[in-house]
């Protein structure tokens, strides 16, 4: 006796009839191609980044990034906003590394300006875009062990990046919106004592270093999980213009703070660590190394750290003391000049890249000569590594897109910005 | 401007006296005015003849609606060989806003492009994909530009 054919389609189309065409219930989905939507929730898209992977069975054949979630048209407000006003808005670009985006900000207004910074502020913010760095790394960190399944780590990371969040509170009196550093210099200068707590967190930090890379480096497990995925070569990583720890990643030894030094960082001695596989595992070693670094950098800026001025001589764009305005005339009238109308600032562009936590930050500011800017954009590097996710993803599975997202190192307001 | 990049542009002049219609040394930072027919021929050579091989940013921005020409496209280059940078800059009026896509020659220019599409109108001819990448594909106009209000024409709801 002949066994009767079986057939599913007959079955499968009696159920319900006006199924919508994108959840229609396919025959055999082994043999086609399937679209799966990661996000825009999914925790470890690091914010609201979707993703529309084209999936064989578990095989990733194309991930096409879906941005603009948390657009909020910063450029554009920048341009209905004083200089001054501008750096608040900064803050919120990448809420890891605020300090960054600020000096970014304020060292493209002060070529603009052709200002000269003091010594004291080059030092402090030096200071603190280190510690800024490490705390971005820390959540890097913390946040990449999660996703990959190391639960503790987090809480390790978290502890210590919560230090330099005071730090950056005790300084400026924010911790993750801190407006620091100001056009011409700082806001305010150090708090009495802040010295002693610094290097009591730097006293801590080589330990707590050592414990990260007990918990992971070491780990079989991580290594597996990293090892040889989310491969981008050398040509490919330049050509998608992957800036940072990823371009380094790749073998390419490109670190802005040594290639083309701001505030006096070529007067530092620390080291670009660089890997050459250009997988997970050597962005994860070159940010863990770059930790390391930038711990030293941190110890160097305290001892140089000498007593004088924190602000430039430039009394028509630099807030004045609240002493000097309580006894001269001129003092009082600039700071209601400068609050009320904004200065002015010479015509011109510029482009002003630093090295960010992230990759080059870069900010293209105009001006046509008055107090407001006349374009602002910045070139965000978890922009532009993002763009570069499909040519890591293609042919790798599908649990192992998480650890290319995280090797990345995204945040997506600053993508979206 | 280094020695170096005066050597840079003297060569690119050479290659092509067509393609170079301004230089400006301003703040330390050199600007080559690109006319629009020329930009493609303009960074091949950049990128295989003198090493700019990393396209930092692509950037538009709009002059204001009383301008001519109305809007610029900002290249920025880096060179990882020898870090030194360049900003190349195409003019385009408002009756036709569209330039030549560079990314047969830097991918990344692909996402920097739609970006500048996206909020600023220009329209790179042969680019693979030029769809709005930050805003909505139903947005009406474009937000960068400056007769475009701050507050938009009307609330925004999706549908």
């Amino acid at each position: 006796m002949v066994k009767p054919e079986f057939d599913r389609r007959q079955t499968m189309s009696t159920a319900v009839n006006n199924i919508p065409s994108q959840f229609e219930v396919l025959d055999n989905p082994l043999e086609s191609e399937m679209t799966l939507s990661m996000g825009p929730q999914h925790p470890s898209t690091h914010g609201v980044l979707r993703l529309d992977l084209r999936l064989d069975g578990e095989l990733v054949l194309r991930a096409i990034p879906d941005i603009g979630y948390l657009h909020t048209g910063m450029e554009k407000l920048f341009e209905y906003k004083k200089y001054q006003q501008g750096i608040v808005i900064t803050d919120r670009m990448d809420y890891l590394n605020p300090l960054g985006n600020n000096l970014v900000y304020v060292m493209a207004g002060e070529k603009l300006l052709q200002l000269e910074i003091p010594e004291r502020a080059q030092v402090i913010r030096v200071l603190f875009c280190e510690l800024q760095r490490i705390a971005s790394h820390l959540v890097w960190l913390g946040t990449h062990a999660l996703d990959l399944g190391a639960m503790s780590v987090f809480f390790y990371c978290f502890r210590h990046r919560e230090k330099i969040l005071n730090l950056i509170e005790a300084a400026s009196g924010g911790r993750l919106t801190p407006s620091y550093f100001r056009i011409g210099g700082l806001m305010m200068d150090l708090p009495a004592g802040f010295d002693r707590r610094c290097k009591q967190f730097l006293d801590d930090f080589p330990e707590a270093l050592e414990t990260f890379d007990t918990l992971v480096t070491g780990n079989t497990i991580w290594q597996s999980r990293t090892m040889g995925i989310g491969v981008i070569s050398r040509e490919d990583a330049i050509d998608w213009g992957l800036t940072g720890p990823c371009l380094r990643g790749s073998g390419v030894d490109i670190d802005l703070r040594r290639d083309n030094p701001y505030c006096g960082y070529e007067t530092y001695d620390f080291e670009v660590p660089t890997e050459t596989d250009g997988d997970v595992w050597s962005r994860f070693m070159v940010r863990m190394r770059e930790m390391n670094e930038s711990y030293k950098i941190c110890r160097q800026a305290l001892e140089r750290l000498k007593p004088g001025p924190i602000k430039a001589d430039a009394p028509k764009v630099v807030l004045p003391d609240r002493d000097d305005m309580r006894k001269h005339m001129d003092s009082l009238i600039h700071h209601f000049l400068i609050v009320a109308e904004g200065f002015n600032v010479p015509e011109g562009e510029v482009y002003m890249p630093i090295e960010a936590s992230k990759g080059e930050l870069g900010v293209y500011m105009k001006s046509n000569g008055g107090p407001k800017p006349d374009r602002v954009h910045f070139r965000g590097p978890s922009f532009v590594n993002l763009s570069a996710l499909p040519v890591m993803t293609e042919g790798e599975m599908v649990a192992d897109v998480v650890a290319i997202i995280g090797s990345l190192d995204i945040v997506l307001g600053e993508i979206d910005r | 401007m280094t020695d170096k990049l005066h050597e840079f542009v003297a060569k690119l002049k050479t290659e092509g006296p067509a393609w170079v219609s301004e230089v400006k040394d301003a703040l330390g930072e050199v600007t080559v005015t690109v006319p629009r027919e020329n930009i493609l021929q303009v960074c091949l050579y950049l990128k295989t003849g003198l090493g700019f091989d990393l396209l930092a940013d692509l950037c538009g921005a709009d002059r204001g609606p009383e301008e001519e020409p109305r809007f610029e496209v900002n290249y920025h280059l880096f060179s990882t060989t020898h870090h030194q940078r360049l900003r190349l800059k195409v003019l385009l009026s408002e009756d036709d806003p569209s330039v030549k896509s560079v990314t047969s020659i830097w991918k990344t220019a692909e996402w920097h492009e739609r970006e500048t599409y996206d909020l600023v109108g220009v329209i790179f001819e042969d680019h693979p994909d030029l769809r709005r990448i930050l805003l909505p594909s139903d947005f009406d106009g474009y937000a960068l530009r400056k007769d475009y209000p701050l507050r938009g024409y009307e609330p925004y709801s999706m549908n």
